[in-house]
């Protein structure tokens, strides 16, 4: 049952729209870093071009599909119409007004500082202003889901909430609390120094507060993909949930060990304690695990759907999989990049393999290959999947959509393969120029130019992608029927109360970044003589 | 069933989930806070609860040990974006009856025929700070400093905000204007070396860089060489010495006549 379906396209638009431009400048990006390029002489246009596209990438894209996929799962897996439609698209116009806000700082040069601020650095107001207008748009969206789950409960007191509510809910408030990081470090002391208030700012407290974010923002952003891997994928090929429990304890998982774990990205800084390295380190291995648990219930959900198609035999099943479906393909290609990013990640978290890594380019190849590859190809499969019942017509070319997620797949491990290499060799992420001309680094200058070959076959997938969806709008109408969830081999019928609320999950979670968060936070904020001036970007 | 069920140690669920987060909590503070701290045989803690601050990163001076004594001064200039931005019109008049013993090496008009440099339209940023360091010692010179040494923080506010107010006046003997040279507009990233331009002006302007266009090439040239060699040392965190010395006599050479050889008029107006 989808209503609302003008709110929830409008934030899938408004998503893939900013998207496309982002696409392009990261495109840009990668071809003027490279040997192919002509150097433009001026440092300054490429970190502006960074910054919008690490702005709309990292805050406005990701929220923006968790919120369309948000709402689309409430009113379809509650079969409830959405309640707060008025504050759903007051979030929505926030958001716009948030991202044109923070856009025109950064297009005027006023605000090159990377989306992740890196304070001393300080940019133009209205960008910081900007970011925070988008967090809350998102934040009434948490609301709304928790609101609407608690009105569905009162209609079905005891009954299991839909897997793909449950989780949808539980990540809402992952990113509530996980967004609170990043909100401290840019009320109490970024937007104060930006506004000409104060004139220094304690920069490693700043990294501290940004690192509560970073980490599980990107848990955040992965959200919906599990919740596609869960409940649509087997549905979709034609199978069954091999474990809704499984399912459920993954998502609570992520809630409880997402977020005290960000400090693994100050590895390298001096202002936080080994001690509390070590804990983060330690509990960066754990977040492995929700993965792991995922990976084995997706492969014999899928193993379910190749027996009930004749599959035979201890492999032979998997050619009895659906390979012409788009579902499929957007699966095996996101499993596959989650493999590679995963074991890159499982590099970065330990303390000793990332020294010879930190603030490499191996860094940047790794998000891209986890958040660019696995997370956003099943934004694409979500996209494809939801888009009938949204528009009413149906997306005929599947041929074009597999050739979209080919060129997708093709060109992420083309990007990010010779990039993590590079990185393994010493480059410097962050860096605006090169010179390859120069015997030291002569050598890169192959991979590096490989890298921006997969970048212009990631904005060709790109393009193709918002062609398919925009000649989605325009084909013959059809009914697609309900929208449906896949159902588990065993449906739930009773759930343990642990399982069926969020509340002991984000008691834990809570818990841990006091325990993990607390001290460090504590001592930064009350030394004296911790705070650097300000460097204010295009000020003389 | 509720959640105030839940929130129970009969409940199984809270048991686990609490005990295990409680346990994996305890175990990774023990092995972060007393065992790796004892495993690195090259630090000594006098105890656990030594062991533990010291892993929980509480700042601590170690006993026995003093600052070593700065063989020379150094600057202790802070300067930011806004430093000296709204100069009254007192204040500029004051800078300009000051700037009347500068004239003989600075010129009249604060442009100098006496390879000492420009000062009309310099930041006033720029002039605060090096007069500052002039007169704390942290700078040098033997022409410079007993002037410096006498002057009151007012009056290097109002010589600093003259100065700026000056308009740009060409160099005294244009030379052709030559062509940027790589140095000035790619630096040499792989000797750390960043291009002149991202903050003297050009590409961007760093607060406290002074502008470099139309200045004496001789001045310019022989201040590279100080901070190569490490006799000038005002720069507090060292970026100049740093690139200096990194640069090689070819390039120093080329960027002192590539700067000496433009107009200060190309420079960036002050906001």
């Amino acid at each position: 049952m989808l209503v609302n379906r003008k709110l929830i396209l409008a934030h899938f638009w408004l998503a893939f729209a900013v998207f496309g431009i982002a696409l392009t400048l990261g495109a840009w990006q990668m071809f003027i870093r490279s040997p192919i390029g002509t150097w433009l002489s001026n440092p300054e246009l490429y970190y502006r071009s960074l910054t919008a596209h690490g702005t709309v990438m990292g805050y406005v894209f990701p929220t923006l599909v968790a919120m369309a996929f948000g709402y689309a799962i409430s009113e379809s897996a509650l079969q409830q119409r959405l309640v707060g439609v008025r504050w759903a698209w007051a979030g929505f116009w926030l958001i716009v007004a948030g991202s044109v806000m923070a856009v025109i700082p950064i297009a005027l040069g006023r605000a090159s500082v990377l989306y992740t601020f890196y304070p001393p650095l300080i940019g133009n107001v209205f960008y910081y202003l900007g970011v925070v207008l988008v967090v809350v748009g998102s934040w009434i969206w948490v609301a709304l889901m928790s609101v609407n789950l608690r009105v569905w409960r009162k209609a079905n007191p005891g009954a299991p909430v839909p897997l793909a509510m449950f989780a949808n809910v539980a990540g809402s408030y992952l990113w509530a609390w996980t967004a609170v990081g990043a909100a401290l470090e840019l009320l109490l002391q970024i937007i104060p120094v930006a506004a000409g208030l104060k004139a220094t700012i304690d920069a490693g407290l700043a990294r501290v507060f940004f690192s509560w974010t970073l980490h599980a923002i990107v848990y955040f952003w992965l959200m919906p993909t599990y919740i596609a891997y869960y409940t649509i994928v087997p549905r979709a090929i034609g199978g069954r949930v091999y474990s809704d429990s499984m399912a459920r304890i993954s998502f609570i998982l992520f809630l409880v060990v997402a977020m005290p774990i960000g400090m693994h990205h100050t590895f390298g800084d001096p202002q936080v304690g080994a001690g509390f390295k070590f804990i983060h380190s330690a509990f960066t291995a754990l977040v492995a695990l929700p993965t792991l648990l995922t990976v084995f219930t997706i492969c014999a959900s899928v193993e379910i759907a190749a027996r009930l198609r004749g599959g035979r035999g201890m492999f032979g099943w998997i050619g009895a999989l659906p390979w012409d479906n788009p579902m499929m393909l957007a699966l095996a290609f996101s499993f596959v990049m989650l493999g590679f990013g995963g074991a890159g990640g499982l590099i970065n978290m330990s303390y000793q393999l990332d020294a010879s890594i930190h603030n490499t380019q191996w860094i940047t190849g790794h998000f891209h290959l986890i958040f660019g590859g696995a997370i956003v190809i099943m934004y694409f499969a979500i996209a494809y999947d939801l888009w009938p019942h949204l528009t009413g017509r149906e997306l005929i070319d599947l041929r074009l959509m597999r050739t979209q997620l080919w060129l997708w797949f093709i060109g992420m491990i083309v990007t990010t393969f010779p990039w993590h290499w590079v990185g393994i060799l010493g480059m410097p992420r962050r860096m605006a120029y090169f010179d390859f001309g120069d015997p030291a680094i002569a050598p890169q200058a192959l991979s590096v130019t490989l890298s921006a070959i997969g970048g212009f076959i990631l904005l060709a997938s790109g393009i193709m992608f918002i062609v398919i969806l925009a000649r989605g709008m325009r084909a013959p109408q059809a009914d697609a029927g309900p929208y449906r969830f896949a159902l588990a081999v065993h449906q739930p019928t009773t759930v343990p109360v642990a399982l069926n609320t969020h509340a002991l999950w984000v008691a834990l979670m809570i818990g841990l970044t006091l325990t993990n968060y607390g001290y460090p936070i504590l001592n930064l904020a009350l030394s004296s003589g911790t705070s650097v001036p300000a460097v204010y970007v295009g000020a003389q | 069933m509720s959640t105030r069920d839940l929130f129970t140690f009969r409940n199984s669920h809270f048991r686990t989930g609490v005990g295990i987060t409680a346990a994996i909590f305890v175990v990774t503070a023990i092995a972060g806070f007393i065992v790796l701290p004892f495993a690195q045989p090259w630090v000594q803690f006098a105890n656990i609860w030594d062991a533990i601050c010291s892993a929980a990163g509480v700042p601590q001076r170690a006993a026995g040990v003093t600052a070593p004594e700065q063989a020379k001064r150094l600057s202790g200039v802070v300067l930011t974006s806004n430093t000296l931005s709204r100069p009254s019109q007192e204040a500029i008049g004051r800078g300009a009856t000051l700037a009347q013993r500068c004239a003989i090496c600075h010129g009249p008009t604060g442009v100098s025929r006496a390879d000492s440099p420009n000062l009309a339209g310099q930041y006033a940023a720029v002039i605060y700070k090096e007069l500052h360091d002039f007169r704390s010692g942290a700078r040098t010179n033997a022409v410079m400093s007993p002037f410096a040494v006498n002057l009151t923080d007012q009056e290097i506010a109002d010589l600093s905000n003259y100065y700026a107010y000056l308009p740009r006046l060409p160099a005294y003997h244009p030379t052709p204007q030559l062509p940027k040279p790589n140095i000035v507009i790619y630096g040499a990233p792989m000797r750390g070396i960043a291009p002149c331009g991202s903050c003297h002006g050009s590409l961007d302007n760093k607060t406290g860089s002074p502008w470099l266009e139309g200045q004496s090439e001789a001045y310019m040239k022989a201040q590279l060489h100080a901070f190569a060699s490490g006799e000038r040392r005002n720069d507090i965190s060292q970026q100049m010495r740093n690139i200096a010395r990194a640069m090689t006599p070819q390039e120093i050479e080329q960027a002192a006549a590539y700067y000496a050889s433009q107009p200060p008029d190309v420079v960036k107006a002050v906001d």
